[in-house]
């Protein structure tokens, strides 16, 4: 049996560990097309504050890990999959062939087309190479401009405002990390970020970027009618599957690659985990791509238990962030915005500006569907397990209505029954 | 054998002896802020729950992590944080469903119990047996890991 698993990064390498515990006589090749070992991306904030160095970046410390679980390596990018000779074309046109395969070749950022986006000066922020130009170009004092404030974005701005640079955060959503905060919390997070001398623009979008002169500064025009001048611009405006290579193919794609709660594609033998694949959400069941590292690593671990033989399932896609934004920090988890009281739904609200604290808890009927927090770290993971769990409250959920800060009890008590 | 915490809130006087002797042995202060157990107070129903990591076999925050820095602690089976290589992204904190992975903001990095390496300085610390380190197959154990069980995302076949 060859398992072919295309991308080395947390889902890949989490699959291709797995395969191994649950089959020790497979044969699984690994392929990447970064000029890297394998990964993770999520730690490049850290290597920009030089908190690591590239090696601490990396997914698994030890030099011969893979090779001491006999997991071979590829260095290549695919561009076509020929699902009837169940094969794989890489880019160095050489082919590898499979018997089960996993798509695990996660996403890319977007460049929006606004005039001036492929200036020399204008990067994303997405891989180590990307990293290192950004490292190089960014100094105490240079003034910076980031194009969106997601999560990513967010994530990112701590780390330019660590090496010092002055920074702008230009982004079209009311507030900061529009689609993981409420609008009291990423109004919370904005006025935070300010006090720490951030500019922040909401509600506002590039329209173009110029340059002064060749290779220098560059002016930054707004829809605001506003223009900034900046040495650099960070495009951080949100990310698209890597799918281009199954063009051509049957397989059943969305905005990712379809998968059922097996992680298999709409072709039998061919599986998807990660930030490429579109699973059933938890709640709605409607396919839903999450591309955030945890659910990276649910979802290999789920694939290739299938792929090995076994059978599992994911229990449904759960979207759980936490972010620090110089030191605030925040956390959200599953259908935050709560749904309308027509459907069950109800929710609680706690609001402490002055100290910088916020708690909302969503209920539908007696069980958790989401939350939103700042400046909670203690036991924040019950939240994941009351609401993933989907425990039944009880009467727990009138106390939490009346004082939402009592979520440890409550999980306690009804989760684990030692209350 | 391995062996496992087993925690009893029916003998549990609230007394915090258990979280200051865990943040004695992990801080050499006695400061129950810092502790990685923490005993629950249910002041209605007059009962004291304390409560830590069950060292899971799903082991979701090590799992999660990014960058390799919880380990499989062999002789003890505990999950440790190797603060060296913990960068302090916290995704561990919003995966593990339990709550007993947290950040420590003085620090920079996560903190979870580890089971002291094999001597638990809480058990030790218990005036009343609420907390003991018993043999892992004990069935009190198993029970403690079903109600953990309820919480679990993906289906654990062990395949
Ligand atoms: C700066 C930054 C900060 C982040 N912070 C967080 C965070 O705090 N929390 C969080 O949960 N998530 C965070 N993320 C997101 C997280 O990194 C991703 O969700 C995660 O990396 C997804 O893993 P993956 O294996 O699916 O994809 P990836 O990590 O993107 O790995 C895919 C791999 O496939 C390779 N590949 C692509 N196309 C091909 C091809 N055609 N052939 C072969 N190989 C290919 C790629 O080169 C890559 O190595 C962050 C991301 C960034 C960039």
């Amino acid at each position: 049996m060859k398992h072919l698993i295309l991308g080395n990064g947390p889902a890949g390498v989490v699959a291709a560990e797995t395969l191994r515990h649950s089959d020790t006589q497979c044969e699984i090749l690994m392929a990447g097309s970064e000029d890297e070992p394998p990964y993770s991306r999520m730690a490049i904030p850290y290597l920009l504050e030089e908190n690591i160095d590239e090696s601490g970046t990396y997914l698994r410390k030890s030099p011969d890990h893979f090779d001491s679980l006999g997991i071979s390596q590829l260095r290549g990018r695919a561009v076509s999959l020929d699902i009837n000779e169940h094969q794989v074309l890489f880019q160095d046109g050489h082919s590898e062939t499979y018997d089960r395969l996993l798509i695990a070749t996660g996403s890319h950022p977007v460049r929006p087309p606004i005039p001036g986006i492929d200036l020399p000066n204008v990067h994303t922020c997405w891989t180590l190479d990307d990293a290192r130009a950004i490292a190089s170009l960014t100094k105490p004092g240079t003034r910076v401009l980031q194009l969106g404030a997601g999560f990513i974005g967010c994530i990112i701005l701590e780390a330019l405002a660590n090496r010092g640079v002055k920074l702008t955060v230009v982004e079209m959503g009311d507030r900061m990390v529009p689609r993981m905060m409420t609008p009291k919390a990423g109004g919370m997070i904005k006025r935070w970020v300010e006090n720490k001398g951030i500019q922040v623009r909401t509600s506002a979008g590039v329209e173009r970027i110029d340059e002064t002169e060749k290779g220098g500064p560059l002016r930054v025009s707004l829809n605001t009618g506003e223009t900034l001048e900046c040495d650099v611009v960070i495009v951080s405006a949100g990310v698209v599957p890597n799918i281009g290579f199954l063009e051509g193919t049957p397989l059943h794609v969305a905005k990712g690659i379809l998968v059922n709660d097996a992680m298999q594609t709409s072709v039998p033998e061919i599986y998807a985990a990660g930030d490429v694949a579109e699973a059933p959400d938890l709640f709605t069941g409607a396919h839903l791509v999450s591309a955030i590292q945890p659910n990276a690593a649910d979802q290999a671990r789920v694939a290739a238990i299938n792929m090995a033989g076994g059978q599992t399932h994911l229990k449904g896609v759960l979207a759980i962030n936490v972010l620090d934004t110089l030191g605030l920090i925040s956390t959200s988890f599953g259908q935050w915005e709560g749904v309308n009281e027509r459907e069950g739904g109800s929710g609680a609200e706690l609001i402490d500006e002055e100290a910088f604290r916020y708690l909302s808890l969503q209920f539908k009927d007696d069980v958790m569907i989401g939350a939103t927090s700042i400046g909670w770290t203690e036991h924040v993971g019950v939240l994941r397990g009351l609401i993933q769990g989907q425990v039944r409250l009880g009467e727990r959920k009138q106390q939490l209505m009346h004082d939402p800060t009592r979520f440890m009890a409550a999980y306690l008590g009804a989760a684990q029954a030692i209350a | 054998m391995q062996q496992a915490l087993l925690i009893d809130p029916e003998k549990c006087t609230g007394c915090l002896q258990c979280e200051m002797a865990c943040s004695y042995e992990n801080y050499q202060v006695f400061n129950i802020a810092k502790s990685r157990i923490k005993v629950f107070n249910f002041e209605e129903a007059g009962r004291k729950v304390p409560y830590t990591c069950t060292q899971c076999a799903e082991a979701w925050c090590m799992h999660a992590c990014p960058v390799e820095a919880i380990v499989l602690d062999g002789a003890t089976g505990a999950k440790i944080v190797l603060d060296d290589v913990c960068v302090g992204c916290k995704v561990c904190t919003i995966a593990c469903p339990f709550g007993t992975i947290n950040y420590v903001q003085d620090s920079g990095k996560v903190q979870k119990c580890d089971l002291c390496g094999g001597d638990p300085a809480c058990a030790a610390a218990c005036p009343t047996e609420a907390i003991t380190y018993v043999d892992a197959n004990w069935t009190g154990l198993d029970k403690m890991r079903a109600w953990a069980g309820r919480t679990d995302t993906a289906s654990q076949a062990n395949a």
